[in-house]
């Protein structure tokens, strides 16, 4: 496969867009610029390869189906951001990392751990054996299904404190 | 037939990078990752002689060798992985523990 070429407008295009979509709804771009723009670079030839924004840190298979959870914003991104203060490849980072409070770095691999499980809880069931908790933004009602709550409320913008347990 | 496969991906897919003799080491990368190229360059500063493969960059049948010999070494298949000496493993960005692998 050959080395496509990215055009530096089309990198910097991107990368304001997503940084404004991130800030917008309570998610922080890796303040490391220029590590940031060549992530976005990988982005966009990725999305020239496959046609579709596969993580630039790991290797799609080509079939969009197969690569789905990779699709940048991945499925992991926001269990990283808990469990790391960033996303696998550190397009995405936590506040603490803004604010020059933690570095990032190479994280494990959670794709392959936790697929299988999400696959596994995708047939309705009943509330009692619901695969994650659900949260309710206190502020302004906004519910969500995973193991924890965000850090800030993509909708309001409320901090994770605010969050109560709903279901 | 197999050990044939293994050394195929040595001698063509591989580019070598000429320094310091530090023992062998291959770095499997892709094009895209920013830890990959944190890695790269660490390797380069440090001077010594290494291999390394952009398996993103591979057609399909040599993909597919390069990614069953991840695999063998670090059965997540994730980037970066560095192989050294044969023995040792390290995954993801980590000057240290290269540096611990290569006796330095």
């Amino acid at each position: 496969m050959r080395k496509m070429r990215v055009a530096k407008e089309d990198v910097l295009k991107l990368y304001q867009r997503l940084n404004d979509e991130a800030e917008a709804s309570g998610y922080h771009l890796n303040p490391d610029i220029e590590f940031t723009k060549e992530l976005i670079r990988g982005l966009l030839t990725n999305e020239q390869r496959y046609g579709y924004w596969a993580c630039p840190c790991r290797l799609a298979s080509g079939a969009r189906e197969e690569d789905l959870d990779i699709v940048c914003p991945c499925d992991y991104r926001d269990h990283d951001l808990t469990e790391y203060d960033q996303c696998y490849c550190a397009l995405y980072v936590s506040e603490k990392v803004v604010r020059g409070e933690k570095t990032t770095g190479s994280i494990p691999e959670r794709r392959g751990t936790t697929q299988e499980k999400a696959k596994a809880g995708s047939s309705s069931k009943a509330i009692s054996e619901l695969s994650f908790p659900v949260w309710r933004c206190r502020v302004c009602g906004y519910l969500c299904a995973r193991e924890t709550p965000p850090e800030i409320c993509p909708i309001c913008k409320a901090r994770r404190e605010r969050f109560e347990k709903f279901i | 037939m197999l050990s044939r496969s293994v050394f195929e991906i040595e001698e063509f897919m591989m580019q070598h990078v000429p320094g310091q003799n530090q023992g062998k080491i291959t770095l499997y990368a892709l094009s895209t990752c920013g830890w990959c190229e944190k890695t790269k360059k660490f390797l380069d500063n440090l001077g010594a002689e290494y291999s390394y493969v952009y398996v993103d960059l591979l057609q399909s049948d040599q993909k597919q060798a390069a990614v069953n010999e991840v695999r063998r070494w670090n059965p997540r298949c994730s980037f970066p992985t560095v192989v050294i000496n044969d023995e040792v493993c390290v995954v993801g960005y980590n000057e240290q523990e290269i540096k611990k692998a290569i006796g330095i």
